[in-house]
């Protein structure tokens, strides 16, 4: 199962808040400029995430099911 | 004011009460109990005074009990009730003082056959959940922004999962639908339903939870109002959206979830947002990102203009200034090494100790020192003052 991957990866709201968060720093007057090309420099890996998830990814569909023991299978769904 | 469980054979006197006190202490009893609840019953008799006024008897296979219809409420009856008749009645316990007996007042009567059982357990349902309330509007929670995993409770095979899967690949494609399959009409839904919601709580990372099912005949969304279905919907710990049946159903389900959608294709239209949209809010965080920048590092607007991914450009000509800079302030550092001075015709003197001669104090008349140059040492001596 990929569970733990999916716990470790931001997740696009994690990208689109921390962008946001990010900007506000920015945009603030008290903001040296080691400080200001570090805040930009995240800012962009950001950005670049949330356009790639944006732009490629693809919905996943997966079907949960309960076996016999009582453990959860997650599978791709065929609609 | 007590009643004595015994009298004596000579009672005294501030013991013994009238009538009129027991039947009151009695009706008072009677009324602190069964208050307007409903009631399932045969109708055993049935009268119709000159008064308007009806006065019937109720029963089961035990017990039986007198009931009166006062003429206000008897004139709204949709139905001729009659002797044999099975119908629900709402009413209270009330108490006849004159003759000192008990009636149940009855204010609705409505024929078993014209409401059904299903319609009755609604109301209870409804009842049930409102007392423990999972119905106050301050329970609702409110719904993620970018739900990264939805789990999906329906059926598999249901128009239901279809509309959720189309609309939800239009509108958002980063996210993942985890569907849980519970049959979801007939015999048996409301358990399937209600252990597929409890399910939702052992998957990890969900963020958001849609229940329904399609459009169908009434009995078909039943499932929906079910009591277990109600109170596993309420414990699912992400918030919910409930979506059964077309526009104008409404379930039970419905008041429980944190948000009630029309249809199932309105629940993902709810659950998930546009991704032009936010591409457009993103575009515009870029925008204010690189304007950030500019201010700090005063780098002209219209020269990012110039290029297409200006945040890109921008950082790499940031960085290509620090290195220009570096390379400077490199180039200036290795122009004061000691050994770059001596190429520019400089000497250093130095006693047979290595110490560097700085003043003139430093060479007496006749002192032998090393003068380090360039490419190597001389050997030197300090001469008189002429």
């Amino acid at each position: 199962m990929t569970r733990r991957k999916a716990v470790a990866e931001p997740s696009l709201a994690d990208d689109l808040a921390r962008l946001e968060a990010l900007v506000r720093r920015l945009e603030q007057d008290d903001v040296e400029l080691d400080e200001a090309l570090a805040l930009f420099e995240e800012g962009v890996k950001h950005l670049r995430a949330a356009r790639e998830r944006l732009t490629s990814a693809e919905a996943r569909i997966q079907q949960v099911l309960e076996d016999a023991n009582g453990d959860l299978k997650i599978s791709d769904f065929s609609a | 004011m007590t009643l004595p469980l015994s009298f004596d054979s000579a009672p005294a006197v501030d013991e013994v009460f009238t009538v009129s006190d027991v039947t009151a202490e009695v009706g008072r009893a009677i009324q602190r109990t069964a208050q307007n609840i409903w009631v399932r019953a045969e109708i055993s008799e049935y009268k119709v005074y000159g008064s308007g006024h009806h006065y019937f008897t109720l029963r089961d296979a035990r017990s039986q009990m007198r009931c009166i219809l006062w003429r206000n409420d008897a004139q709204r009856l949709r139905v001729t009730p009659a002797a044999g008749m099975e119908v629900f009645v709402l009413g209270r316990a009330s108490y006849w003082e004159e003759k000192g007996e008990f009636r149940f007042t009855v204010t609705t009567l409505l024929p078993t056959t014209d409401l059904g059982a299903a319609h009755m357990e609604l109301e209870r349902v409804r009842a049930v959940l409102k007392a423990d309330g999972l119905l106050d509007p301050d329970r609702k929670r409110p719904l993620p922004r970018y739900p990264a995993v939805i789990a999906v409770v329906t059926s598999t095979d249901g128009a239901a999962l279809r509309d959720i899967i189309t609309v939800t690949r239009r509108r958002w494609p980063a996210t993942r639908l985890l569907v849980i399959g519970a049959r979801v009409q007939g015999e048996g839904a409301p358990a399937a339903i209600a252990a597929a919601l409890r399910l939702v709580n052992r998957l990890p990372d969900v963020d958001l939870c849609i229940v329904g099912r399609g459009g169908g005949a009434r009995d078909d969304l039943a499932g929906f109002n079910a009591e277990t279905v109600c109170r596993a919907l309420a414990a699912v710990k992400v918030p919910t959206i409930s979506a059964v049946g077309h526009e104008t159903d409404i379930s039970l389900s419905d008041l429980v979830a944190d948000h009630r959608a029309a249809t199932p294709s309105a629940a993902a239209e709810t659950a998930v947002p546009d991704r032009r949209e936010v591409m457009r809010a993103v575009q515009e965080w870029a925008v204010r990102l690189s304007h950030g920048l500019t201010r700090r590092t005063r780098l002209a607007d219209e020269r990012m203009a110039r290029f297409g991914d200006r945040s890109r450009v921008a950082l790499e000509q940031l960085l290509q200034r620090r290195r220009h800079h570096l390379e400077r302030l490199a180039a200036q550092l290795d122009a004061l090494s000691p050994l770059k001075v001596l190429e520019r015709g400089f000497a250093v003197a130095q006693d047979s100790e290595g110490r560097v001669l700085r003043r003139r104090t430093d060479f007496p008349p006749g002192r032998a020192f090393r003068l380090r140059v360039s490419d190597g040492e001389v050997h030197a001596r300090s001469e008189e003052e002429g």
